[in-house]
């Protein structure tokens, strides 16, 4: 068997992987924090996509420095939802908390998808830079360039992400909550402000997500429930709440599928997805690097 | 004073019990007699899509309001009971009303080990597994069976609309005599129980597993029944349409804005949301989902009971303005 096409689907599949990393980093961070099971997650990396082909189009912008301006710009629209709509279920037990953020998010996706629709229509989209296409190879391996600088921007985000839980006062404020909100507002945290700081901080790497969706795949208002269930495949897989975890597990699952084209053909590419992650839930519902 | 109110009740409650009943017999006997007077396509279609959103928003129902099941996978029972009906009936030639029943019990049957596995799972774990194992139904038939199903030619021949409208009708008050009923049968404590506290019930000796199976069984059966009766009334569309979320999604808007774990609620959200779906396509394509995802937002965070609960808390409301 030729083992460079094997290769180069690996290298692909680790590509893909960085993004589905990324595109789960945001929705681990939420649930972990404030037990919000946003399923809107999908329908904001949407949006990240949309402001950032927006932003290419209208102002010729490269989609990698528009991150600067995504970023922000989503992390603002996070702060909205939260004070608009996720703040009513933070007084909930945790039970329900789970089920009416999933409610209520399920209700947001419809309406970011239609309004979607109304502004933008239907129609897919995709952000084609100058060097779209272009690339290097290392032996007979295809590098281009789009989907290398998508996976550098993918870990730098998820690793400045860490250093700020971990180093920062605001990041440990997070991390306390996360585990005990009770005893940290005890010691003088502003709980709610810490989850619309987590919550806006989930929605910006949707942003940061769409963006580089936008660059190496399609865009249109539809694509918001299957990224949605990408994310949800990749943060069980890693364990709920798990950050660092939930982006390796998302090169896992790109490897996997890369992998599994072998066996199944392309056409049952989400399908193994799907179902590792019902089967994972199953068999470790803590997840691959959960802990419990 | 206070003889005056007993007497006022009394008389109310009276009125109540004969009025239930009279409300119910005129619906239903003016449902049954629309194709009398109209023959007009466009009602008859619109009043099929109500009837057969009531009966998906009343399946759904059984598991969610009453066994307190959030299932997102509702479509693949719909799907299947599509899939079997249409199969039968035109290329195997089974009489159609055999095939429409196999349609409900061959979703139940699939419905039960779908059960056995995805049950496994709790709370909010249940609803986002059976939406992916749902998800992955959908995408394995849209590979297997990507040609457009079309019902053969001397069928379209002989198509007419009514026996559509009668049958759809038929599914839907058969689904709420079975809500209506559920709740005065003994298992059904099992299943409430269930609802409240899992851990309690079994502590209490119910099984949670069985009594949320059951639940699932009638919940699959009666979705079943409503994508055999799709299947019977489209002329073609793509099999993998019927295992599509929207399905599930329409349901759980439908039951929830009406008013989850009752009756009328599903009738109420069912009517109310293809009526103000069609009334919103006139003049824009896909309005009616912002209208509806906003309204599902405004009811899960102040109106739990949907528009069942307003209209009781405005009746509440006008009696005593009239003290």
């Amino acid at each position: 068997m030729n083992l460079e096409p094997v290769a180069q689907n690996l290298v692909f599949g680790l590509f893909v992987g960085g993004l589905y990393g990324i595109a789960a980093v945001g929705l681990s961070l939420v649930f972990g924090v404030q037990k919000v099971l946003n399923v809107a997650h999908g329908s904001l990396i949407m949006l990240g996509g949309y402001a950032s082909f927006w932003i290419f189009t209208w102002y010729g912008i490269d989609p990698f420095l528009a991150i600067a301006i995504t970023g922000p710009l989503l992390f603002a629209f996070g702060l909205v939802l939260y004070f608009g709509l996720f703040r009513f279920v933070t007084r909930l037990r945790e039970e329900e908390r789970i089920k009416n953020s999933l409610l209520i998010s399920f209700g947001l996706t419809l309406v970011l998808e239609n309004v979607a629709i109304q502004l933008w229509t239907a129609d897919e989209r995709a952000i084609t830079t100058s060097y779209a296409g272009e690339g290097t190879t290392i032996g007979d391996i295809a590098f281009p360039y789009t989907r290398v600088a998508g996976l550098i921007v993918a870990a730098i985000c998820v690793f400045a992400l860490h250093a700020f839980l971990t180093r920062t006062f605001a990041g440990k404020a997070i991390r306390a909550t996360s585990e005990d909100w009770e005893a940290a507002s005890l010691m003088g945290i502003n709980v709610q402000r810490t989850y619309a700081v987590a919550f806006a901080i989930g929605t910006a790497l949707a942003g940061i997500a769409g963006a580089l969706v936008g660059v190496s795949y399609l865009i249109a208002p539809s694509i918001g429930l299957a990224w949605t269930l990408k994310a949800l495949v990749v943060v069980v897989l890693a364990g709920m709440g798990s950050i660092m975890g939930a982006f390796f597990a998302g090169v896992l699952l790109g490897l996997a599928e890369a992998l599994s084209i072998y066996v199944f053909g392309t056409s049952y590419r989400e399908v193994v997805g799907l179902v590792l992650f019902v089967l994972v839930l199953l068999v470790r519902p803590q997840g691959l690097f959960g802990r419990r | 004073m206070l003889a005056s109110g007993l007497a006022e009740r009394v008389a109310y409650q009276r009125w109540t019990r004969l009025a239930k009943p009279a409300v119910i017999s005129f619906f239903v006997i003016a449902a049954l007699l629309v194709p009398q007077f109209t023959d007009r396509r466009d009602t008859l279609n619109l009043l099929f899509l109500v009837y057969l959103y009531i009966a998906m928003a009343q399946s759904w129902n059984i598991l969610a309001g009453y066994a307190g099941q959030i299932n997102l996978g509702h479509a693949a029972f719909f799907g299947v009971g599509a899939w079997t009906t249409r199969g039968l009936w035109t290329d195997e030639d089974v009489p159609f009303f055999l095939a429409f029943l196999m349609g409900g019990l061959v979703a139940m049957v699939f419905a039960i080990f779908f059960g056995l596995v995805t049950f496994r799972l709790r709370g909010v774990y249940f609803a986002i597994g059976t939406l992916a194992l749902a998800e992955a139904l959908r995408i394995t038939v849209a590979n297997l069976l990507p040609n457009i199903e079309s019902l053969p030619g001397p069928t379209i021949a002989r198509y007419e609309l009514e026996p559509r409208y009668y049958l759809a009708l038929g599914l839907t008050l058969f689904a709420a005599a079975t809500v209506w009923i559920l709740p005065r049968t003994r298992v059904s404590l099992g299943i409430l129980a269930v609802r409240e506290d899992e851990v309690a019930a079994e502590a209490s000796g119910v099984n949670p597993l069985i009594h949320k199976l059951i639940a699932l069984a009638l919940s699959s059966f009666f979705a079943g029944l409503a994508g055999a009766t799709f299947a019977f009334y489209h002329v073609s569309y793509y099999p993998a349409f019927t295992f599509s979320a929207v399905w599930t999604f329409d349901a759980v808007l439908a039951t929830f804005i009406g008013g989850i774990g009752t009756v009328v609620g599903p009738i109420v959200g069912g009517s109310f949301f293809i009526i103000v779906r069609e009334r919103l396509a006139v003049s824009l394509v896909e309005v009616h989902q912002i209208f509806f995802g906003v309204l599902f937002i405004v009811v899960v965070l102040m109106l739990p009971g949907g528009l069942v609960e307003a209209w009781f808390r405005l009746r509440r409301l006008v009696v005593r303005l009239l003290r």
